[in-house]
C-alpha cells in the first residue's frame, strides 16, 4: 500500500485514495469522434513512469495527478486539479 | 509447573518452554511425520525455520494446525496433537508411501494418471486425503483479531544485540522508535550465548528504550514490507490455542516508518547427507539455544558436524551441561584453531545416520575419505548461515554473494531500509558438497525433496530455479524454504558447474513466517469488509416487520406483509393498492445531487444525454446518462428548482458510479464552469406517494394544491421544509418528497395518516417493480444493463440534438447503430404459464437465444404474466411468438412480443 | 520424446528414475522462422503446439525472455470453467473446457484437471435471478449449469456460513459441475514437451527488444539473443502486451494491473468445489496439497510489479471468512501477484494488428489460465492461415473503434470499474 501526499491533506495511505484513470486517456469534451475513441481505448501503459488521475475519495474528495513508476511505485509528483479558488 | 498434553498423554513443562523444549525435557523425540513419505521426524531448530516438528494446537474453534512446536509457549492446559498420521505417531500406515519413494520421485504425478477426468478424479481422492498435515478446524472461531495502524521514524526488526543497539541510538536521538521482536524475550543471539555479554545488558538497554519513548513489541513479527515503507507486524497476544485474557487473540500492525533497520540475524543450514532428517539430528544453534535458554540437554552422546567455528560453542555447551561430545566433524582440512579437548576430525563430513525405534544411534562419516562411525544420540550440525534478508527483498532490494560467508547478503536497498548485525555480515564458513548418496539426503525436510529429486529435475530439463522449485515442490512447505533454498541452488549451481550465484535465486515474499487468516481478516470477517448503510426512516419500517431486500450497501422493505401474507401476496395487495387508492414507499436512496450557479444547466447538459436547459423554473423531466463509450448507464430526473440550481436523481445502484462521475466531469473537465454539484444522496430522505388518490393525500398533507405531473414546489409538512416532485415510477399520479434525513421520521408519519386516510397502504420493491415493469419503465441493472444504447431502449428520440454530452462520441460507433441489436420489448404470456425472470427468448427448442427476460411480473388488476426483454432485433418483430425458457428452473412460458407498456399508454394517468 | 506412464515410473524404480530424457530441448535460436511466437506462458505455447500438431508446420519458436509458464500461467489460481453469460465468451471457454477434459492424454502429461464443480453463489433473490439468467445462456447454448438449492449449496460445502443473519446470506448457487482446477505448471510443460517433441524450438532467456519492419510489414524480431527473422510473428504475452504491441508503435486498448493471490498451508480435505460468490470479490478452493488457494479484485491501479498489496489481500480474506469461517485459523504462507492485461471491455483480444504479419493474442484480464487449450487452438488457427477463427472471430482488436464490445459485466471502457 502506497502512501500518497494529497496536495490538501498531506501524506495519507493508498487505501483513501481510488485511481480514475491516466491522463493520456482523458478524453476532451469536444474532441472529435475519431479521436475520443482512439483516446478512450488505447494507453500508453508504460512499463515506467505514467501521470495518472487519482481521487482522495475518503479524505478531502479532491482529484489530483500523481506521476507514478509502475514498476517501482515511486512517485515523483504530485499536482491538484480542478477550478482555482475564486477570490 | 505446567501442565500440558501431547498425543493424549499429559506432561509438564517449565516456565518459559516452548512445547519442542517441553517435549525434549520429556524425552520425546518423535513429534511428526513429513508430508510426502511420511517419515519420522523430530525437532531440528528452535526457532521459525522448524520444518519437522509440527503438530495441531488447541481445541474447537481455536485449533491451530501446523504449529510449530518450537514457536509455540506453553502454557497451562495446552493441548497438542501430532498430525499426519494413522493410526498413531510411531506406527503411522501412510509410512508406506517411504517404501514406494523409488517409484513416486519428484512430479512423478506428472508422469501417471492418465484417463479421462474422471479417472485422475478417483486418484486425486487419495491423493488429497493424503496430502494436507493438520485438520483444520470445522467450529467458529471464537476469538476477535484486531488492527491497528502506527507511525514511527525508525522501526527496528529484531531485539538482539544489533537491534536493541540501533534503537537504543535512535531512541536518544529523540527518534519515534518502534523495536519489535517475534520471540516473548528480548536478546535473540544472546539467549542462546548469554556469555557473549553482560547478562544484564539486554534489561538495561530495553529499559533505556522504554524510558526514552520507544515502544518494544515481543511476540510480534514483521512478516511484510510494502510500498514506501509499509511494514505489517502480526503480534501474538495469545499463543496459538489458548484462550486470550481480552478476547483479542492476534493483532495486526500496518506501521508506516520513515526508516527500517533490519536487524533480523540468519538462520543455520543443515548439510545434505543421507538420513539428515532422523529424530536426533539437530541445527547446532538450536541445541546450543536447548541447553542455554531452556536447561534441556536434547542428548547424552553427540556428534557434531560444521563448517564454521560457530559449532565448537555448541561442543563447549554441551560439555558443560554434562554431554559427551565423541566427535566433531568439521569439513574444513585444518584445524582452525586451539580447541583442546575436543575430539575433531578434519576433512571430515557426515556420510549417513543409522537409527531404531526413531531415535538416533550412530553417525558415519568421511573423515580425509575414510568411513568411520560412531555412536551418539544426538547429531548438532552447521552447515553455515542464511542471512534472514527477506523484508530487505520484499522492499524490492537488491543481493550480493558473500563467498566467504557462502551466503546471499542485502545489497541495494529500494527503500528507505538498511540492514545490520548478523543478517549484514554473516559468519564465515568453508564452502561444501554433499558426498553422500543422494538418494535419502533431504533439503526439503517438510515436502520431502532431496538431492535426488533436484537431480531428476535437472535431468529433465526443470533448470531455472522457478523450475526446479516448482517441479519438486522444494520451498513450498510451511517452512517457506528457510533451511532448503540454499542447499537447492547449490546443488543446482554444481549441475550448471556456475557459482552458486549465477545460479539464481526465488523471490521472497510475504509473510516471512505464515499469517494466521483471521488476523488478516480482522473485524472485516463479520461483515465481509462491506458495511451495511442503515437508511434514515430503518427504525420505521423495522417496526412494521417487513422482509427486507439487500440492494448495494442498504437494506430496503421488499414487502410489508400483513398477518400470514407470502411475499407475493403482500406485494400483490400491495402494488392494487397503488392501483386504486394510493401507496407510498420510502425512496430514500435514490442518487441525489444538487447542481447550482450560473452554468449548472450548462453542467447538466454535458452529464445527461437530454436537454436541460430549455426547462422552466418548477418543472422536471425524466433523463439518463450515457457513459463516454455511448451506452446507458443510468437514468433519473432533473428537476429546475429555481433560477440556478437544479435536483438531479439517479439510480440507488449507481449512486457512487455517478457520484465519481459528475465529480471527474466537474473537476477535471469542466474546471472553467461556474457550478457547484453536491452529492445529496443522505442528505435528504425520500418518500414516495402514488396512486389516483396521491393528490389528495398531499394536498392535506401541504394545505395547497399539489404540483402538476413534472413539476416541483417547496412545502411544509409536519412543519418541516420538504420538496415536492411530482414524478411518477409507477405509472399513477405521484409525488417524491424530499426531506432532510433527520426530520424524515416525522414527514414520514404525517404522510402515513393520510395514505391511510385514503384506504392505502405501504409498499416495498416488491410491489414497485410489479408497478414499473407494467407501466414500462427501466430499472438500471435490469434493462439498463450498460450493453443498450439510447436506440436500443428507444430513448433515441430523447436526445440532445445538439450533442456535447459525454458518450455522444461513443454512441457514433458504427457498431452501434448496426441491425442485429438487442432492442428493448414487451412479452406477454400465451399460454397461462408465468414468464420465469431471466429466462432466455427462443425461436423453438434447440436454438441459441435471440434475448433474455429482464424482468417480469404480472397484470396488477387483470392478472397475466407480463415481462420486459431484449430481443434481437425487437422492435421490429412485435406480434412474434416465442419461448420464453429457463432450463435450469425447468420452467418455460410462450410468449407474445409487443410494446414495453403494459398500462396507461397514453399517460391518463397523470392528469388530474 | 519418452512416453509417459507408471510402467515408466516403475521401471525407474530400478534405475533411480535415471532414463527420463529432458521434457524439452533448449535449442540456440535459428536466423529464420515461418512463425515466431513471443511469450512462453501456456498460451504461446499451446499455440506452438497446435500450429506443429494440427497445422503440420515445424518451423517454429517460442521466445521467452525469462522461464516458460513463469508469468501468469505460473501464477493464477488454476480455476477452469466455462460459465460466462455472454455467447462469444461461454462459446470460447467451452470449447477450452472440452480440450481440458482430454488434455492430460492429449499431451501424455497429466495437468490434473479436476472437474469437482465450480460454483457461484447467490445471496439474495435477485443474485438467484442473475445466476438463473446465466445458467439458462449456458444451457440453451448446450454447456452444463445447475442451479442449486440453499441446502444443495450446504450439503456440497458443509463449512460455508449458511446462517439467515450474515451479512450475505446464501440463498443459493449455480454450479458447474464440469468447472473445476488443473496444475497450473503441468499445462505449461505440457505443452512445452509436446510442441517440442514436434520440433518447436523452446528459447527460454530470450527477451524481444524490437520489430525488424520491412514497410508495413513485420519480417523479424531483435532479441537479447540477436536478431531473427520471421514469416509471421504473434505476440501473446499477457500482462506485458503493451509494452511488447508498443515496440511495433500499437497502442492497446489495455491497461496492466497486478492481481495477487495467496495459499494457505496444507490442510486436510475441507473444501470440495470452486467458490465464487455473486456479491463477493473472492474465490476459494483447495489444491491437491491442502492448501487454500485464495485470489480476490485485482489492484485497480495500473502496475508491473508483479507485487501484492496488503489492503486489497486483507480486503480479500475477509470476505472469504465471512463465507467460510473454518478457515480463520488456517495461516496464510505465500502471496504472489501477476500482471493481467485488463482489457477494455473485460473480453481477450485475439487476431490481427494494424501491422501486417504481426498478430496478438492478449488481454485476457484474470480470466486466461482457463483459456489456454481453446487461446493456443484459435490462435494457432490465427497464425497459419491469417485469418480469424470463428470462435475468436469477435475478439478482433478493432472491435473497440467499431463498437462492438464483448461487455460481460456491462461497466464499460474503465477496467478499474470492473
Amino acid at each position: 500500500m502506497m502512501q500518497i501526499t494529497c496536495p490538501h491533506c498531506g501524506p495519507r495511505a493508498q487505501a483513501e485514495f481510488v485511481y480514475e484513470r491516466t491522463v493520456d486517456s482523458v478524453v476532451a469534451l469536444d474532441a472529435s469522434p475519431e479521436d475520443a475513441m482512439r483516446t478512450l481505448f488505447t494507453r500508453d501503459n508504460p512499463r515506467g513512469v505514467d501521470d495518472e488521475i487519482w481521487r482522495h475519495t475518503y479524505g478531502c474528495r479532491a482529484w489530483m495527478v500523481v506521476t507514478r513508476h509502475r514498476v517501482t511505485n515511486e512517485i515523483s509528483a504530485i499536482r491538484a486539479v480542478g477550478p482555482e479558488v475564486l477570490p | 509447573m505446567i501442565n500440558f498434553s501431547f498425543d493424549g498423554k499429559n506432561y509438564t513443562a517449565q516456565k518459559g518452554d516452548t512445547l519442542a523444549a517441553a517435549l525434549l525435557r520429556n524425552g520425546i523425540g518423535l513429534v511428526g511425520r513429513s508430508f510426502k513419505y511420511h517419515r519420522p521426524r523430530g525437532i531440528m531448530t528452535a526457532g521459525v525455520e522448524e520444518p519437522n516438528a509440527l503438530v495441531t494446537i488447541g481445541e474447537g474453534g481455536r485449533t491451530e494446525p501446523n504449529t510449530r512446536a518450537t514457536d509455540v509457549f506453553v502454557y497451562e492446559g495446552l493441548v497438542a496433537k501430532s498430525q499426519n498420521r494413522w493410526p498413531n505417531l510411531s506406527f503411522d500406515i501412510g509410512a508406506v508411501f517411504g517404501l514406494a519413494a523409488p517409484v513416486i520421485s519428484a512430479g512423478f504425478y506428472y508422469k501417471t494418471f492418465f484417463g479421462s477426468a474422471k479417472r485422475w478424479m478417483f486418484y486425486e481422492h487419495f491423493i488429497r486425503r493424503a496430502a494436507g498435515l493438520g485438520n483444520a478446524p470445522t467450529e467458529t472461531d471464537p476469538d476477535r483479531f484486531s488492527q491497528r495502524a502506527a507511525f514511527c521514524d525508525v522501526l527496528v526488526v529484531g531485539a538482539g544485540p544489533a537491534g536493541l543497539s540501533a534503537a537504543l541510538e535512535a531512541v536518544e536521538a529523540g527518534k519515534r522508535v518502534i523495536l519489535v521482536e517475534q520471540d516473548n524475550i528480548l536478546g535473540s543471539s544472546l539467549i542462546r550465548d548469554p556469555q557473549e555479554l553482560d547478562g544484564a545488558w539486554v534489561e538495561a538497554t530495553a529499559e533505556r528504550i522504554r524510558a526514552a519513548g520507544g515502544r518494544i513489541l515481543t511476540r510480534t513479527t514483521a512478516s511484510g514490507y510494502w510500498e514506501h515503507d509499509l511494514v505489517t507486524l502480526t503480534q501474538r497476544i495469545a499463543e496459538p490455542g489458548q484462550i486470550p485474557l481480552q478476547g483479542v487473540a492476534q493483532r495486526l500492525w500496518h506501521i508506516r516508518a520513515a526508516k527500517v533497520i533490519l536487524a533480523t540475524g540468519s538462520i543455520e543450514r543443515p548439510m545434505a547427507f543421507a538420513h539428515n532428517d532422523r529424530p536426533g539430528v539437530m541445527l547446532s544453534q538450536a541445541v546450543r539455544t536447548y541447553v542455554h535458554r531452556f536447561g534441556v540437554v536434547p542428548g547424552k552422546r553427540v556428534v557434531i558436524a560444521t563448517n564454521n567455528d560457530d559449532a565448537y560453542k555448541t561442543a563447549h555447551a554441551l560439555q558443560a551441561a554434562g554431554a559427551e561430545v565423541v566427535a566433531i566433524l568439521d569439513a574444513r582440512p585444518a584445524p582452525a584453531g586451539a580447541d583442546s579437548g575436543l575430539p575433531v576430525h578434519n576433512n571430515a563430513v557426515p556420510l549417513s545416520t543409522e537409527g531404531a525405534r526413531h531415535c538416533l544411534k550412530s553417525v558415519t562419516a568421511l573423515v580425509d575419505g575414510q568411513a568411520q562411525s560412531w555412536h551418539a544420540d544426538l547429531l548438532a550440525v552447521s552447515g553455515g548461515f542464511t542471512p534472514v534478508v527477506h523484508l530487505h527483498m520484499q522492499a524490492g532490494g537488491t543481493l550480493d554473494w558473500n563467498d566467504a560467508a557462502q551466503a546471499f547478503v542485502p545489497a541495494i536497498s529500494r527503500q528507505n531500509v538498511t540492514t545490520i548485525g548478523g543478517a549484514a555480515d554473516p559468519k564465515p564458513v568453508f564452502k561444501m558438497v554433499p558426498v553422500s548418496k543422494p538418494k535419502k539426503s533431504f533439503i526439503d525436510f517438510q515436502n520431502d525433496v532431496t538431492l535426488s529429486d533436484v537431480d531428476l529435475a535437472w535431468a529433465e530439463g526443470y533448470r531455472s530455479v522457478e523450475h526446479l522449485k516448482r517441479y519438486t515442490t522444494l520451498g513450498m512447505a510451511t517452512d517457506q524454504g528457510k533451511l532448503s533454498n540454499m542447499a537447492a541452488l547449490g546443488r543446482l549451481a554444481e549441475k550448471q558447474g556456475v557459482a552458486i550465484h549465477e545460479a539464481g535465486l526465488t523471490t521472497f515474499r510475504p509473510p516471512y513466517t505464515p499469517v494466521t487468516m483471521g488476523l488478516l481478516a480482522g473485524a472485516g470477517a463479520k461483515d465481509a469488509g462491506a458495511h451495511v448503510r442503515r437508511l434514515a426512516l430503518y427504525d420505521v419500517h423495522a417496526a412494521k416487520n417487513p422482509i427486507w431486500q439487500p440492494l448495494g450497501y442498504w437494506f430496503r422493505p421488499r414487502a410489508y406483509p400483513a398477518g400470514s401474507e407470502t411475499l407475493a401476496q403482500a406485494a400483490l395487495r400491495e402494488a392494487k393498492a397503488v392501483r386504486s387508492t394510493v401507496g407510498m414507499t420510502d425512496v430514500s436512496t435514490l442518487a441525489k445531487f444538487e447542481v447550482s450557479g450560473p452554468d449548472a444547466a450548462a453542467f447538466l447538459e454535458i452529464i445527461c444525454a437530454t436537454t436541460v436547459n430549455k426547462l422552466a423554473v418548477g418543472r422536471g423531466r425524466y433523463t439518463f446518462m450515457l457513459r463516454e463509450d455511448g451506452f446507458v448507464f443510468d437514468d433519473g430526473t432533473v428537476w429546475r428548482l429555481e433560477e440556478n440550481r437544479y435536483l438531479l436523481t439517479s439510480s440507488t445502484g449507481g449512486a457512487d458510479r455517478m457520484a465519481t462521475h459528475i465529480s471527474y466531469v466537474r473537476q477535471y473537465l469542466c474546471p472553467h464552469l461556474r457550478v457547484s454539484a453536491v452529492n445529496v444522496q443522505e442528505h435528504y430522505a425520500g418518500i414516495a406517494v402514488a396512486g389516483p388518490k396521491a393528490k389528495v393525500a398531499l394536498s392535506a398533507l401541504i394545505g395547497e394544491e399539489p404540483p402538476r405531473h413534472m413539476s416541483t414546489v417547496p412545502a411544509v409538512i409536519a412543519g418541516v421544509p420538504v420538496i415536492i416532485l411530482a414524478a411518477s415510477y409507477s405509472g399513477e399520479r405521484a409525488f417524491e418528497i424530499y426531506v432532510e434525513a433527520s426530520h424524515a421520521g416525522a414527514v414520514w408519519a404525517a404522510c402515513e395518516t393520510e395514505v391511510m386516510e385514503q384506504d392505502g397502504a405501504l409498499y416495498g420493491l416488491e410491489a414497485m417493480e410489479f408497478l414499473r415493469i407494467e407501466k414500462g419503465h427501466l430499472v438500471v441493472g435490469g434493462e439498463v444493463d450498460g450493453r443498450m444504447t439510447p436506440h436500443d431502449l428507444a430513448l433515441d428520440k430523447m436526445l440532445n440534438k445538439t450533442g456535447g454530452y459525454v458518450g455522444a462520441s461513443g454512441l457514433s460507433r458504427p457498431a452501434l447503430s448496426e441491425t442485429g441489436r438487442r432492442q428493448l420489448v414487451g412479452l406477454e404470456a400465451i399460454d397461462g404459464n408465468n414468464i420465469p425472470e431471466g429466462a432466455m427468448l427462443v425461436t423453438h427448442e434447440g436454438v441459441s437465444p435471440q434475448g433474455h427476460v429482464s424482468a417480469a411480473a404480472f397484470r396488477i388488476i387483470e392478472g397475466g404474466s407480463i415481462a420486459l426483454g431484449q430481443l434481437t432485433d425487437g422492435f421490429a418483430r412485435h406480434g412474434e411468438e416465442l419461448i420464453a425458457t429457463s432450463p435450469t428452473r425447468g420452467q418455460k412460458a410462450r410468449v407474445r412480443v409487443v410494446a414495453p407498456h403494459f398500462y396507461d399508454t397514453a399517460g391518463e394517468r397523470y392528469r388530474d | 520424446m519418452s512416453r509417459y506412464s507408471a510402467f515408466g515410473l516403475l521401471r525407474g524404480a530400478f534405475n533411480g528414475q535415471k532414463h527420463w530424457q529432458p521434457a524439452w530441448r533448449d535449442p540456440e535460436p535459428k536466423t529464420h522462422y515461418d512463425i515466431i511466437i513471443i511469450g512462453g506462458g501456456g498460451h504461446g505455447l499451446a499455440t506452438a503446439y497446435y500450429l506443429a500438431k494440427v497445422h503440420g508446420l515445424k518451423n517454429i519458436a517460442v521466445l521467452e525472455k525469462g522461464w516458460i509458464g513463469g508469468g501468469n500461467t505460473g501464477r493464477n489460481t488454476t480455476i477452469v470453467r466455462s460459465n460466462y453469460r455472454l455467447k462469444p465468451l461461454h462459446d470460447l471457454f467451452e470449447f477450452g473446457l472440452k480440450m481440458w477434459e482430454h488434455l492430460s492424454d492429449e499431451l501424455n502429461y497429466n495437468v490434473m484437471f479436476s472437474p469437482r464443480g465450480a460454483m457461484f453463489l447467490g445471496h439474495s433473490d435477485a443474485d438467484m435471478t442473475k445466476l438463473a439468467e446465466r445458467g439458462d445462456a449456458m444451457r440453451c447454448d448446450g454447456i452444463d449449469a445447475d442451479l442449486m438449492t440453499r441446502d444443495e449449496v450446504a450439503k456440497l460445502e458443509p463449512l460455508l456460513d449458511m446462517s439467515r443473519s450474515a451479512r450475505f446470506p446464501i440463498e443459493g448457487g449455480l454450479i458447474q459441475r464440469r468447472g473445476g482446477t488443473a496444475r497450473h505448471d503441468a499445462v505449461a510443460w505440457g505443452y512445452a514437451r509436446g510442441a517440442d517433441s514436434l520440433g518447436v524450438d523452446i528459447i527460454q532467456k530470450c527477451e524481444v527488444t524490437g520489430f525488424i519492419r520491412d514497410g508495413d510489414a513485420v519480417v523479424g524480431v531483435e532479441t537479447t539473443r540477436g536478431r531473427i527473422n520471421a514469416g509471421r510473428v504473434g505476440i501473446c504475452v499477457a500482462g506485458n502486451s503493451g509494452h511488447v504491441a508498443g515496440l511495433a508503435g500499437i497502442k492497446l486498448p489495455v491497461e496492466s494491473q497486478t492481481l495477487q493471490a495467496m495459499v494457505t498451508e496444507g490442510v486436510k480435505p475441507m473444501l470440495n468445489s470452486v467458490i465464487m460468490s455473486q456479491s463477493l470479490h473472492c474465490y476459494i478452493s483447495q489444491s491437491d496439497k491442502g492448501g487454500i488457494v485464495f485470489g480476490g479484485d485485482p489492484d485497480n491501479w495500473p502496475s508491473y510489479a508483479q507485487r501484492g498489496n496488503p489492503m486489497v489481500m486483507e480486503h480479500a480474506v475477509a470476505q472469504g471468512l465471512a463465507l467460510v469461517p473454518a478457515l480463520s485459523r488456517l495461516r496464510m504462507v505465500r502471496t504472489w501477484s501477476g500482471v493481467t492485461d485488463m482489457s477494455f471491455d473485460g473480453a481477450p483480444i485475439i487476431g490481427e494488428t494494424p501491422v501486417e504479419n504481426l498478430f496478438l493474442n492478449g488481454g485476457w484480464c484474470y480470466g486466461g489460465f482457463k483459456a489456454t487449450p481453446a487461446s493456443g487452438w484459435t490462435y494457432a488457427h490465427t497464425l497459419a492461415t491469417g485469418k480469424p477463427h470463428a470462435l475468436n472471430a469477435p475478439f478482433a482488436l478493432d472491435r473497440f473503434e467499431r463498437g462492438a464490445t464483448i461487455d460481460e459485466t456491462g461497466t464499460g471502457p474503465m477496467p478499474n470499474s470492473r
